[in-house]
């Protein structure tokens, strides 16, 4: 067999815009690969083992944990992070709203909050409130800031399912 | 916690894949979404030696439909299933189901065929699985065999898959035109495994599939249930000897916070609310 199991691979990623080449360990998850390797540490581990949705992602475009993804597994893949999507202007609005809604109160969830919504938003499909909830709802937040939160992605979405 | 040490293998091929289980067999898992798998190593109840990444195996991605039956990849993503018309056109009863599979950031990674695989008694595809009658094709580097779904669960987090072998995929049969279906669960926290649930599939005839989750060691065709409610008239209300019939299907365990009893209890509210919300759905 010309491929052998390793315990450490070359990962070759897009972040946030950036084409990044690295060695990592096999056993290393992808949050720590952005936080370890690549010094963004805007994304948090909180439980780590899939629960509390602190170290989402998007990858080729779609929310994930970070902590339930190898590092390895991103080879090819496109990475987006708070980082990059503070930087781009694309979670300007969610952030605004939150900043005016005191919605981030440690801000330990917050960039986990904010890319959950930011895929909720994207659509601009209407969402009742009790949905928006649901859909958030794979997010925890130990300030328990929910209410403060739902009305910052509510009012975001309003916004922009009145656009056209 | 941080995951243990183990080697990483990715096979370009499906018989690289299956020539890969086969050569190290205990020590190897399979790695797909890895939602539950990887969970499952950060809080150190698993260590596998290997783990073989079939992800890039797009063969397995796949849902098609072929005359009356259904084909679902093993390696079919739940935001994949939710949105497929194909699924909703002929298996609506998994579209139902879906949204209660967790979180949106793990449906976007966890598979069909994951989910299968880890056989939580508690989760939702492998009940609707059992309930729409399916079976799964599983493959090795010596061929491949199906199974039915109702014969893969054997027990807590047991299938019968051996060493070497992966599921492929999944062929499930259209629901027949004029069937009913629906779907409930009881959990505490939307996205949690339920403390209960109920996958149910009416015949035209009104020939009820019940399949009970989280009530027994594994996703639980309830035949006593079904017979015993065989020409009742709904909507059902205190019905005489459904406690008795379900005691006789299921065999809950008590676990912390929720007692076999508090199940029964669950499970009997579930089959009033779930068989009585159905009659309203339009038949397929």
């Amino acid at each position: 067999m010309t491929n052998e199991p390793k315990h450490s691979l070359t990962v070759e990623c897009t972040v946030n815009g950036e084409r990044v080449r690295r060695e990592v360990p096999a056993r290393r998850h992808l949050a720590d690969f952005l936080r370890e390797d690549l010094e963004l540490t805007g994304t948090h581990l909180g439980c780590e083992h899939g629960v509390c949705g602190a170290c989402s992602v998007l990858v080729d475009g779609a929310v994930v944990r970070s902590c339930l993804m190898l590092a390895v597994q991103a080879h090819g893949r496109r990475i987006e992070t708070i980082e990059g999507l503070s930087d781009s202007g694309a979670l300007k609005d969610l952030q605004t709203a939150f900043i005016e809604r005191n919605a981030a109160q440690c801000g330990f969830c917050t960039a986990g909050m904010l890319l959950t919504a930011h895929q909720l938003t994207a659509s601009g499909e209407a969402m009742t409130r009790p949905e928006i909830r649901e859909y958030m709802s794979g997010n925890l937040c130990r300030c328990t800031g929910y209410h403060a939160i739902i009305d910052a992605v509510e009012a975001v979405l309003r916004s922009k399912s009145r656009t056209p | 916690m941080k995951y243990p040490d183990f080697a990483y293998v990715r096979p370009a091929s499906l018989g690289e894949a299956l020539d890969c289980l086969q050569k190290y067999g205990d020590s190897a898992i399979p790695l797909a979404g890895g939602q539950s798998l990887l969970a499952t190593l950060a809080m150190r109840l698993s260590s596998p030696e290997i783990l073989v990444d079939i992800t890039g195996l797009t063969e397995l991605s796949e849902i098609a439909r072929e005359g009356d039956t259904i084909r679902i990849g093993a390696l079919v993503k739940h935001v994949q299933l939710l949105q497929s018309p194909i699924v909703r056109g002929a298996t609506p009863l998994f579209t139902a189901a879906l949204p209660h599979v967790a979180h949106v950031a793990i449906r976007n990674r966890g598979t069909f065929g994951g989910s299968l695989a880890f056989a939580d008694p508690a989760a939702e595809l492998p009940a609707c699985l059992v309930a729409l009658g399916g079976t799964l094709v599983l493959g090795s580097s010596a061929g491949r065999r199906e199974i039915g779904a109702e014969d893969f669960f054997t027990g807590l987090l047991e299938t019968d898959l051996r060493p070497g072998e992966l599921i492929l995929e999944a062929r499930v049969p259209a629901q027949a035109p004029g069937s009913r279906w629906n779907f409930s669960e009881l959990s505490r926290r939307h996205g949690d495994f339920p403390l209960a649930g109920l996958a149910a599939v009416m015949s035209p005839m009104s020939e009820a599939r019940l399949v009970y989750l989280g009530c027994a060691d594994r996703p639980k065709l309830a035949t006593a249930t079904a017979g015993m409610l065989r020409g009742a008239s709904y909507p059902l209300k205190d019905v005489p000897g459904l406690a008795a019939a379900l005691a006789e299907d299921l065999d809950p365990a008590d676990t912390p916070g929720c007692s076999a009893e508090t199940r029964l209890q669950l499970a009997g509210t579930l089959t009033y609310r779930v068989l009585n919300d159905l009659q309203e759905i339009p038949a397929r």
